[in-house]
């Protein structure tokens, strides 16, 4: 069973119906035995960096969740939920993350001209090999919508998407995961990663 | 690169789809669930609902409908229709929706741009607008294009994002229905003063049309249409694969 963590940021409707669409167990939940007996976890997350980590640390999750990742668990990130997963977000002032991967999140340059948020499809150029990718071909689409990125975390790159700058796309550490896009608003495309996430060490 | 997208647009009113697409053999499909799965398979990049219902329990039907849609389609939805508060918002969110579309609602109270933006983020509010040609300038409408609100539609739309639209969909009266193209000025106006995401709607009538949308507004990032993906006048997916021998960024 996969255990989405339920801390009150964003809409886990899609995420909730593409595992069932998959046919694989999930439960959305804040309960700590529930996400200590799963086989792997799910961290989404819309909103602002600050107020999330706060609402996981008001709800005592953080140290059940590095226990879980300490432990081998595999644990994927999805948009903001990528985000908390480096050491510090500059979202309205700086942050501490759950530190699991090396790196920090910071604003979109609006300088460049380009629309922020960066929203749409985009293109995922991959850089290594990573199991989470097994049925994504170079040049896959998938849907962002963020206006911070990833940053100095090139030991945990896997893809980009090119927006007038390189934008970390999917991260990765052993079993520590993240995708900056949405796999669940992603179409076949992020059913195929998800599916690739629920596959992992079986 | 950010690709651009095609965007079906369906009005639902008693959980059906009103002018269903044709398919073959079969008159009229209406079914809101079988139609969002075909426009899926052929390569739509987002999908819209209007509801369209004035009567509350009809709206227990649409939020029904979204919900069957949701549960088994995973690209982007947008929903609008009857959007006037926050409870609207929560309402269509809570069944799937990603972005909800406020018109009229917003007309009447600004401030809900601000508000919803505030609670869901601005990537969720999108304001959509009517804009038609009054005395050489651009004027914003209401009630289904019927009305004169006498707002200018330049200044709204720069309202619209100090406020914390996400996103505009700007839909000109004047080519809506004539399928004689985009309203190529109206758009480069609003385009030239906000940063925003747009979605151009109205006077879509073949693939050329898209075509010159792109080419002549690059700001522009998306394209609406109704009719000519219903009537299948226009297969989504050789547009978008003219788009591409056309050099025009898109998902295929």
């Amino acid at each position: 069973m996969i255990a989405i963590i339920d801390y009150g940021v964003g809409n886990l409707f899609s995420l909730k119906s593409s595992l069932k669409y998959l046919n694989v167990p999930g439960i959305v939940t804040a309960d700590e035995a529930l996400i200590n007996s799963s086989s792997k976890i799910i961290l989404p997350g819309v909103g602002a960096f600050g107020d999330a980590i706060k609402r996981l640390e008001s709800i005592g999750l953080i140290p059940a969740i590095l226990n879980n990742v300490k432990q081998g668990k595999p644990l994927l990130g999805i948009c903001l939920g990528m985000q908390l997963l480096f050491e510090r977000g500059m979202e309205f002032g700086t942050h501490k993350g759950l530190g699991l991967l090396q790196g920090e999140v910071v604003p979109l340059d609006a300088n460049m001209g380009l629309k922020i948020p960066h929203m749409g499809w985009n293109s995922l150029d991959i850089r290594q090999y990573h199991p989470l990718l097994k049925y994504v071909k170079q040049g896959d689409y998938v849907y962002f919508v963020h206006s911070y990125h990833a940053s100095k975390c090139s030991n945990s790159l896997v893809a980009t998407a090119n927006y007038g700058i390189d934008v970390s796309a999917v991260v990765a550490n052993k079993n520590v995961m993240g995708t900056q896009f949405h796999p669940e608003k992603s179409g076949s495309i992020g059913l195929k990663i998800l599916k690739a996430f629920c596959e992992l060490g079986a | 690169m950010l690709t651009k997208r095609i965007i079906p647009c369906l009005d639902i009113r008693d959980g059906k789809v009103v002018k269903g697409v044709n398919f073959e053999g079969i008159k009229d499909v209406d079914d809101p669930v079988a139609l969002a799965r075909y426009y899926n398979e052929s390569g739509a990049d987002e999908l819209v609902f209007y509801d369209i219902t004035a009567s509350v329990e009809q709206r227990q039907l649409f939020t029904d409908v979204l919900k069957k849609v949701a549960e088994q389609i995973f690209i982007p939805l947008t929903v609008g229709g009857s959007i006037k508060s926050l409870e609207d918002f929560d309402r269509v969110l809570k069944c799937g929706a990603d972005k909800v579309s406020i018109n009229t609602g917003a007309l009447l109270d600004p401030s809900l741009i601000d508000r919803a933006a505030e609670k869901y983020g601005k990537q969720c509010v999108v304001l959509s607008m009517d804009v038609k040609r009054v005395n050489g300038k651009f004027n914003v409408f209401t009630k289904g294009g019927r009305e004169d609100t006498g707002i200018d539609a330049i200044a709204w739309a720069i309202e619209g994002e100090k406020r914390g639209a996400g996103e505009l969909v700007v839909n000109s009266i004047d080519t809506d229905g004539v399928k004689g193209g985009f309203d190529i000025e109206m758009l480069k106006a609003i385009s030239d003063v906000v940063n925003l995401p747009i979605i151009a709607s109205g006077g879509a009538g073949s693939k050329e049309h898209f075509k010159e949308l792109f080419q002549a507004l690059p700001k522009i990032d998306a394209g609406l249409a109704a009719s000519i993906f219903h009537f299948k006048e226009v297969n989504i997916m050789d547009l978008k694969q003219y788009l591409k021998q056309e050099n025009i960024e898109v998902r295929l």
